[in-house]
């Protein structure tokens, strides 16, 4: 049973040092050394050749687009493109891969030295990176015989190579001291920005959950004035809840060992996505040597500045900047946008903006409703079963005062629900407010005759007191009657 | 006295995933030996200035257009596996690792 410190009490002791690896696949058309598709959900290995199955005398040749496509990452993480950069040959047996190496880039990285600036709790953090390179994707392995569809207890391994060979960029943060408690909400916060920016780019999907963006979390804790201790690298992180749950849980885990009197091991851990926890992985009993040697195969890139200059000016308005704009158009205060920005629903607002809803009704329900939604469900906004389009209609519908929020609360069950849009949900549902009328006038006759002492109360100008008619009329109509409506009614009747 | 132990090329063997018996530790140590003294004569050429290469051409900067070629067909794929399962390469269970 692993022993787990109280966080708020083990960052009081120690302080965290963070460390992000984070991987991306490209979105190119062909794979990074060979004109295979990238087509994501084809038959299992119908997109190799000799050159992504190692076959031999196979040559290799570079993807322009999987270069250009890390040159502008790297431009817009304010990296150094470097003048001069090679692939390299990573070594290791693993069926995940058929050439027994991986192509990667080692001493001469594509881009170094940039930084990300992000926000969190009203305080900006500058995490710098050391290096963005390119390297190339593994095969998909898929592991059988075992009881749990896991690798251990399986008995044989079914190896797809559709994926090997496609491009990747893994980006590389140097270590971030100075986050306190914040830790996880800074390496959250650094992700999320990392994946804005990229999705900005165009040149990938950055989909966590379908893993075109993965994750390892490198972290480390310290006495405060003491040197930075050994840090384990948690992999399998794969959603921004997931990156904020690991450091959370490696704070824990390693305060507690420390506490006892015990050492962290440099280590590989894996995140359980069910438990939130972290668990040791591959054991070490030999530290890896990866032999790591410039590929023969590839010729050396000399990025020229002019190349690089006309791909710097391609670049779209980065998040950052376009926040700003968002933050002006939408009249929102500093805390309100991040709140926004928190809760990842930058994108989900501008999309029901666009679909013909105000700013403020959009930022009402994504923030509230469907924000509380999401937390019970333990799920990403952007997850839930309701699309801005939806969200905008709902909003439209409370504007014409067909629904009121009650309702219209009900009518996000339904569409949630999967009973379809918002209209469809209220028709079937019988939820519109009751606009005829007679049949409020009706109800609200009822309420008074039911309440004589009440309806005294209004007539001797204590109009607090229709409180308690409004809710009969409410409880009447199932609640589909306009409060406003309501108490104007009974106002009107009552002096 | 050999530029390299027979500890070092039994680690190599293992990296490399070779099996190697005792007799061929000391016959490859010593080969590989003789190799590595020849090459200690390029040591002695004068490098001063010269940059490293990894190419015996000049070439840089080879891409290639991001343009999709036709795959291989799948039958001639799997025809070069030891084995096959579902369509895909079949190997033995990888231990001690988790996926």
């Amino acid at each position: 049973m692993t022993k787990l410190n109280d966080y708020d009490k083990a960052v009081e002791t120690y302080e965290p040092v963070l460390g992000l690896e984070t991987h991306i696949e490209l979105d190119t058309n062909t794979k990074m050394f060979c004109g295979c598709s990238t087509a994501f959900g084809a038959e299992p290995n119908t997109q190799t050749c000799p050159v992504c199955l190692a076959l031999p005398g196979a040559l290799p040749v570079a993807n322009r687009a999987a270069i250009e496509a890390t040159i502008k990452i790297g431009l817009a993480l304010n990296c150094h493109i470097a003048e001069w950069t090679r692939f390299a040959r990573k070594n290791y047996f693993y069926p995940d891969m058929p050439k027994n190496f991986q192509t990667s880039q080692y001493e001469e990285p594509l881009c170094e030295n940039g930084y990300v600036d992000v926000v969190v709790d009203g305080k900006e953090y500058r995490v710098e990176i050391e290096r963005v390179h390119l390297e190339e994707d593994t095969g998909k392995t898929l592991h059988v015989g075992g009881a749990t569809g896991r690798i251990h207890g399986a008995t044989e391994s079914l190896v797809d190579y559709n994926r090997a060979g496609i491009p990747l960029v893994e980006i590389v943060t140097k270590p971030v001291p100075g986050t306190g408690a914040l830790a996880p909400e800074v390496a959250k916060a650094y992700t999320a920005e990392l994946r804005d920016i990229v999705r900005s780019l165009g040149v990938s999907d950055v989909r966590m959950e379908q893993g075109s963006l993965r994750c390892d979390v490198n972290l480390s804790l310290n006495l405060p004035g003491e040197e930075w201790g050994t840090r384990t690298e948690t992999k399998n992180v794969n959603s921004l809840r997931s990156v904020e749950r690991a450091v959370r849980y490696e704070v824990r885990r390693q305060s507690a060992l420390l506490d006892a009197g015990e050492r962290i091991f440099q280590e590989t851990r894996h995140f359980q996505e069910t438990t939130g926890e972290t668990r040791a992985g591959r054991s070490k009993e030999e530290a890896t040597d990866y032999r790591y040697f410039p590929e023969p195969d590839l010729a050396v890139m000399e990025p020229s500045r002019e190349w690089v200059e006309e791909l710097r000016a391609t670049l779209p308005e980065l998040p950052r900047k376009r926040r700003e704009r968002l933050q002006a158009e939408w009249s929102l205060g500093d805390k309100e946008m991040q709140s926004v920005v928190n809760a990842d629903a930058v994108d989900l607002i501008q999309a029901t903006v666009d679909a013909g809803t105000t700013p403020s009704g959009a930022v009402k329900w994504w923030l509230g409703e469907l924000s509380r939604r999401a937390n019970e469900s333990g799920e990403e906004l952007a997850a839930l079963a309701i699309t801005p389009k939806q969200v905008a209609e709902l909003q439209g519908m409370v504007d014409d005062g067909r629904l009121n929020d009650k309702l219209a609360r009900q009518v996000i069950d339904g569409v949630l629900a999967g009973e379809g849009d918002p209209a469809d949900v209220a028709a079937k549902r019988g939820l519109e407010v009751v606009s005829d009328t007679g049949a409020l006038e009706a109800a609200v006759e009822e309420a008074i005759a039911a309440n004589p002492a009440v309806a005294d109360k209004i007539r001797g100008g204590t109009h607090a007191a229709a409180g308690v008619l409004i809710g009969a009329v409410m409880k009447a109509t199932k609640g589909q009657a306009d409060a406003g409506t309501v108490r104007q009614i009974i106002l009107d009747k009552l002096s | 006295m050999s530029t390299i132990s027979r500890e070092e090329v039994a680690h190599l063997a293992r990296l490399a995933r070779l099996e190697v018996t005792d007799d061929e530790l000391d016959a490859f140590a010593g080969q590989l030996d003789v190799i590595l003294e020849s090459m200690k004569t390029l040591a002695e050429v004068n490098t001063d200035g010269v940059q490293p290469t990894s190419h015996a051409v000049p070439l840089v900067n080879v891409f290639r257009e991001d343009q999709p070629q036709p795959s291989l067909p799948r039958d001639a794929v799997l025809a070069g596996a030891p084995d096959t399962a579902e369509d895909r390469f079949r190997v033995p269970r990888i231990l001690d690792e988790e996926a």
